[in-house]
């Protein structure tokens, strides 16, 4: 075989065997923090801390009846959870861990992100129709109008990213921030960019999607078992591979802040595993704010949401990018 | 490898075209269409033109198809006996069981005639983002400016269409 086949076909197997079980550390590190904010104790009975829970709750998952309605679309039906999944799991493709530890490094890597973050609507949207329910169906809907309406700030506040850049190249973005971070150069695409990920998550306070006063559990009423497990486990994904994205394009990747001016020439091996630790470090700070802004920021309106996509965040998202590019031409 | 995936891609797209005009439930048709689309976008990315295969997934696939399951999902067009298809897991395994055999078929009979197609190595350099927008708003400047013109001034329609309508039966 191929050599750099061989260690992309190995690289693909080590992200996946971390992404899979880091939703599930995910969903413990979310019932643990969202106690200590609300002054309670969270899971703490399943081995030490509670952290067993994860196994606990994915067996009770397993042993729950698999229900599919009558009525409802069975193909649709057992396809929509897949989805979700299969975009997250995606994603981490064209993401670099390290100036040497990466995927694939695609020469349109940031479109690539976009068409797959694109694609995961089908997910829920099926899930809702599929369900033939009134409450899927209407969170099913808001789904897709969410995240219609978010992707476009999203995709020009990474236009903006790139114009730092000049490539589309993901590795070529994070290179570009061993000084200064994108968060620092471009401060409002910053924002837009991790209020349209939140957005894409379907995270509070943007979960619109599953409301549970108005539509008990949104797109995924009729889910039960492992197809909700799957659901479960794909909206934790995307917050990870959320954090993961705003870290690499706006928090500096693997770069430690300012590390152009003062980090020494290190060996490959060195600068790989620092690299990684990074990375690591990062990401699950911004999972702990995912999870913090989700037990501290009550819901919007669904007609607020519309309006704060379309006519806040896309033309100022426009400004910021049309602005930047006269400052970095004149530059 | 190549030419394998691209028989396997094109018959899935055509059976996919097929599957779409014949279906009778709206939301399957779109369905079907969406993977067509795919389909299409992994052949331009055997063509060595990425751009084109991610823009193919991003407008057609992402947002257009969304949009267009949005309508028919929102105005419930197939009726209620529609809804429960009869379109199950054992026949979409079959449908791509089937693209599967057939491409393999018709990459056998095309190595045995000698009519299987070959992608240059020249063309990996036609599809990259750098070479494509060169050639964009260099030689086919003045194209480029009047299409986006021309959409600009299609989207302003359309809003104002929507908007004056809305207002019309608010008047009512």
């Amino acid at each position: 075989m191929d050599p750099t086949l061989f260690s992309t076909l190995v690289m693909l197997a080590v992200v996946l065997l971390f992404l899979m079980p880091s939703a599930a550390v995910t969903v413990y590190a979310e019932r643990r923090v969202s106690a200590f904010i609300q002054n309670r104790y969270g899971p703490n009975r399943v081995g030490p801390m509670g952290l067993f829970q994860p196994f606990a709750d994915v067996i009770k998952l397993f042993l729950k009846e698999d229900i599919i309605p009558t009525g409802a679309n069975r193909f649709l039906y057992t396809l929509a959870p897949m989805i979700p999944v299969t975009t997250a799991v995606i994603t981490v493709g064209v993401i670099p861990f390290s100036e040497h530890v990466y995927i694939a490094d695609l020469n349109i890597g940031v479109l690539y992100l976009l068409a797959v973050a694109s694609l995961s609507v089908y997910g829920v949207t099926l899930a809702g129709w599929a369900s033939n329910s009134k409450y899927s169906l209407l969170g099913g809907l808001r789904a897709a109008a969410q995240m219609i309406s978010y992707e476009l700030p999203m995709g020009v506040a990474l236009a903006s990213v790139i114009l730092f850049a000049g490539s589309l190249s993901v590795l070529d973005i994070v290179n570009s921030q061993d000084i200064w971070w994108n968060i620092f150069r471009n401060p409002i695409g910053f924002v837009i960019f991790t209020v349209a990920v939140f957005a894409e998550a379907n995270r509070t306070p943007f979960d619109l999607v599953e409301a549970e006063q108005e539509l008990v559990g949104g797109f995924h009423t009729e889910y039960s078992s492992m197809k909700f497990g799957t659901f479960f486990l794909a909206e934790y994904m995307h917050v990870v591979i959320g954090s993961m994205l705003i870290t690499t394009f706006f928090f500096g990747g693997y770069h430690l802040p300012f590390a152009g001016y003062w980090l020494p020439e290190m060996s490959v091996l060195a600068k790989s595993i620092l690299d990684i630790f990074v990375f690591i470090a990062k990401t699950v700070f911004w999972v702990f704010v995912f999870i913090w802004v989700r037990w501290t920021i009550p819901r919007f309106k669904y007609n607020q949401l519309m309006r704060l996509g379309w006519t806040r965040m896309l033309p100022i998202a426009i400004l910021n990018f049309a602005v930047l590019a006269v400052i970095l031409y004149y530059l | 490898m190549e030419i394998y995936l691209f028989i396997l891609f094109a018959t899935l797209a055509v059976a996919a075209a097929v599957g779409m005009i014949t279906s009778k439930d709206t939301v399957n048709s779109a369905l079907f269409l969406v993977v067509n689309l795919i389909s299409v976008a992994g052949i331009f990315l055997l063509l060595r033109a990425q751009f084109l295969a991610v823009i193919q997934i991003l407008v057609y696939g992402g947002a257009i198809m969304v949009l267009f399951l949005f309508v028919i999902m929102l105005l419930n067009l197939s009726s209620e006996e529609n809804m429960i298809s009869r379109f199950s897991v054992k026949y979409a395994i079959a449908f791509l069981l089937g693209v599967v055999v057939l491409s393999q078929l018709l990459y056998a009979i095309a190595s045995v005639t000698g009519t299987l197609p070959y992608v240059s190595p020249e063309m990996e350099r036609v599809g990259t983002v750098e070479a494509l927008g060169d050639a964009l708003f260099s030689t086919y400047m003045l194209p480029v400016l009047v299409t986006a013109i021309l959409l600009t001034a299609a989207v302003v329609g359309a809003i104002l269409l929507a908007q004056r309508k809305f207002s019309g039966k608010e008047n009512k």
